[in-house]
Parts: structure tokens; sequence; C-alpha cells
């Protein structure tokens, strides 16, 4: 059966870089650890993506921002950052659909040996999937012809199962049309440092902290405190009441 | 003299990963000098000259613009040392798929972009099979997965390749495409091809490997325009 990818527990750090227009980052450095949720916020252009591509690419002063990243305090060695069988970072990006002339059955096991893993993990993938999207995937569908939720459900399974990696990048979930909160609970796992790009005020207080962006520069660092957990409690409410109500609507019922 | 070969389909963003390169290059004391290849036209030069590193175009016209390039090559080279240069770069025009335009000892780079899809690497042939490096291109479309499982159809192609990840727009990639350029051993001697050409009508065509003009024969073109026939 598959192979069991041990998570090791490890820390990721961010040293502070520049802005777009060169003035040293605001946070000078910042460590996360294993388990631990961080959140990055900001405008649209402020350089949130950035942040992610560096994290995900293990910038080591070759970027735009001259932002270096440590694992356990210490510069990744090379391969770590390219091979993905020695991988550290799994990555949800913006992108809602996937290009690959392939069937969903014949690209996941691709991937599943690019990642040295077992091939018949796809079957679990797309179980998986079909747990976050109405909608169910076929493992012969072509890929292009997906849906953008069976996309974006088909994304966050293979992360969970495949690209199981002990550091979790997620560019804004929300925009997903899939259950986001268990989406986001299926990628954290059990240990796994979850870094989410997010506009969406439940996401961003479900995280510990949260990376403040502006103008490419990473200003401050907030913590969410106990006022906030209450506000996120009202908002997971509300948040619940809303999607009973969608699904009422998606099942062609009246709102009662 | 260190030489690099940039080949790879037309849009695939060899100019723009090889721009980031050159920056890297000059802000680590190297002295690159670019010839751009192209069929009938191109702007290319205009964007290489902001970047202040002397730039020359040939365009190949009538001939085969991968066989005009390696016709040209020792030209090439002549002009990348009168400029001062240490590193002559090489783009071709990317236009088919035979052809792999790599003399043995330069530095071979097949630039690949990934919204080909997974497929791709297989087509490519000896221009992404006899490549040191791949730089894989445009990874930001598509999903992590995707760009793992086009590493992978890379790696089948050619097993022994490197392989970069590089963005045209912001220039991920372009300092480790840049390290590996100036750690390139210098040219010297005699250089053959890696892969014969395709069949056709001058020496090269017929399977000529050496890249010295005095070995070839039939209607071939010089870098200055000048186009003569020379044979019996």
């Amino acid at each position: 059966m598959s192979q069991v990818t041990k998570i090791i527990p490890l820390t990721l750090t961010v040293q502070g870089g520049v802005d777009k227009e060169g003035h040293p980052d605001g946070v000078s450095e910042i460590e996360i650890a294993p388990g631990e949720i961080i959140g990055i916020v900001g405008p649209t252009g402020s350089g949130k993506s950035t942040l992610i591509a560096d994290i995900e690419q293990f910038a080591y002063g070759d970027t735009p921002s001259g932002r270096r990243i440590l694992i356990n305090n210490q510069a990744p060695a090379a391969e770590l950052r390219s091979d993905p069988r020695r991988k550290l970072v799994a990555q949800l990006s913006q992108n809602m659909h996937f290009l690959a002339d392939m069937s969903v059955d014949e690209f996941l096991r691709m991937h599943a040996k690019s990642r040295g893993k077992d091939p018949r993990l796809a079957e679990r993938v797309i179980a998986l999937a079909n747990t976050l999207t109405g909608e169910p995937v076929n493992p012969a569908f072509q890929l292009t012809i997906l849906s953008g939720g069976q996309s974006r459900a088909l994304m966050v399974a293979d992360i969970a199962v495949i690209s199981d990696s002990p550091i979790v990048l997620i560019d804004e979930i929300e925009n997903a049309g899939i259950k986001k909160q268990e989406a986001l609970r299926l990628l954290a796992g059990e240990g796994k440092i979850v870094v989410v790009v997010t506009h969406d005020p439940m996401l961003a207080l479900m995280a510990s902290r949260r990376i403040v962006m502006k103008n490419g520069g990473m200003t401050k660092v907030i913590s969410t405190n106990e006022d906030e957990q209450r506000v996120f409690r009202d908002v997971e409410r509300l948040d619940g009441w809303l999607t009973a109500l969608r699904e009422t609507i998606r099942q062609g019922e009246v709102v009662a | 003299m260190k030489m690099v070969v940039v080949a790879g389909t037309p849009g695939s963003g060899k100019t723009s990963v090889l721009m980031h390169a050159v920056k890297d290059l000059l802000r680590s004391g190297r002295s690159p000098a670019v010839v751009k290849i192209d069929c009938m036209w191109t702007e290319d030069d205009a964007r290489f000259k902001r970047l202040q590193v002397p730039v020359a175009v040939g365009l190949a016209k009538d001939m085969c613009p991968d066989h005009y390039a390696i016709y040209n090559f020792d030209e090439m080279l002549e002009w990348a040392a009168a400029q001062g240069a240490d590193i002559m770069l090489n783009e071709t025009a990317g236009l088919c798929l035979r052809c792999a335009p790599y003399p043995d000892k330069a530095l071979a780079i097949c630039v690949i972009d990934v919204t080909t899809g997974p497929n791709s690497p297989l087509k490519v042939g000896p221009l992404l099979t006899t490549a040191d490096a791949a730089v894989m291109t445009k990874g930001d479309l598509v999903s992590q997965a995707e760009r793992e499982v086009f590493r992978e159809r890379i790696l089948e192609a050619n097993p022994g390749c490197r392989i970069i990840e590089a963005n045209g727009l912001s220039g991920k990639g372009s300092a480790e495409l840049a390290q590996l350029m100036a750690g390139w051993p210098d040219i010297s001697g005699e250089m053959v091809l890696r892969h014969n050409p395709p069949l056709a009508i001058c020496t090269l065509c017929t399977g000529e490997l050496r890249i010295a003009k005095e070995h070839h024969r039939g209607v071939l073109r010089h870098l200055d325009g000048f186009m003569e026939y020379t044979g019996e």
C-alpha cells in the first residue's frame, strides 16, 4: 500500500526583504511553528502572492523581494527546492482549472509517481474530492472538462493525499465553490504549517496570526486575540447559516 | 568564452527568461553578449539593448533558421569576443522541433511552456532530449500537481537533464539559470552537433556535424545577409 510519509516537525522562518520601492519589510523575521495556521492579508496587489511564491521556492535572496526562507533555522538544500519526491511544500494556487489533456485517473497516477508515491492513491484522491463538491468527479473524465468546483476539490484532495507535505500554502481558498472550512481542515492535517492568503473573515480569524501586506512589504503581524476569537465564533455561525441556505436553494427546495 | 544556446518553441518565454538571466549575469560581474536569431523579423534586440549589453540580430530569411544559426556559430563567437564578452548567448528562432542546434561544448537550454500540457515534452524531440537543462515557464498558470506531472514527463524524455522552474514575468529561476551559465566550462577546439539535422538541401541537411564554414556547401546565408552558393 501507500508509503507513509512521516511529517518531520519543522519550523518555517521568513526573513524580511524589501517592498516594491526597496524599503525594508516592517517585519524583519517571523518564525512559524508546526501546527500553526498563519494568514496573509492585504489589498489586491499588496504582495500576498509574491510572499507565498517566496516561501514555495525557498527564496534565498534571489527573488525581487530579497527575502530568505529558513527551515529549522537553516537554508534548505537545493534539492528540497525542486525535487517533488523531497518537496516540503504543497501549494494550492489560485488556478481553478487544469490544462493537461489527460484523464483524471491518468493524471493522478502520474502525479503520485512524480512524488514517489503509490499510483493507487488516485482512487483515494477522487473519493475525498467527492466529499467536498456537489458534482461527483469520475476517474475517466478528461481533466479539462471539470468545473471550477470539481477542479478545486480535486486539487485540495490531491494535496491532502499525494502532496502530503509538512508545509501547505493556500492562495485564496474562498474562490473555490467548495466547502472551504472542511477543505482547510483537510489541508491542515496533523502538525502541518498552513499559510493561507485570504480576504475571508472566517479563514483569517481561524489563523492564530496574520501577516499584513502593503505595497509588496510585510508591514506587521497581528495575533488573533480573545475579542477576535469571539467574533470568529459569530462569523462561523453566520457562515453555517449561509451554507445551509445555499444547500437548500441548490437542492431546489423553498427556504423556510 | 562560454557559449549558451537557448532553444524552445515560439512564445515559450525564451526572451523573457534570458533577459532576467542577463541581468543576473551582469550583477555577478560577467560580460554577456546576445545573438538573437529569427526568421523574418524581430524586435527582441531592442529589449536586450535596454539592458546595455551587446546585441546582434541574424535573420535567416530563406534558410532554415536552425541551420542558419549553426552555420554562423563561429562568426557569432568572433563577434562576441570582439565585444569583450565572456559569454555568448544565442537565442534561436524556435520553430522546427526536428533540429537541435546544440554544439557539444555549449550549454544547451530548452525553454518549454508548461501550459502546452504534459504530453508536449514527449513531442519536442532532440530539442529537449539532447539539452543540458530544461527551463519550465508559465508554471504560475497551472496547479502545483500539473507542474510536477510536467516535470516527470521532461525526465521521461531526458532523464539526466537539470530542470529549472522559471517565470519570465517575475524573474523566478533566473538566478539559478545564470549560475548554471556562469559555471559552464569554456568552449575549446572543434565543436560538433549533438544530434544530426534532418535531410534537406545543404551540407547540414545531409548530416554535416562540424561547425566551421569551410565544411559547408550549398546555398548559404551569412550573418550580414550575404547569400552565396558554395560547391561544384
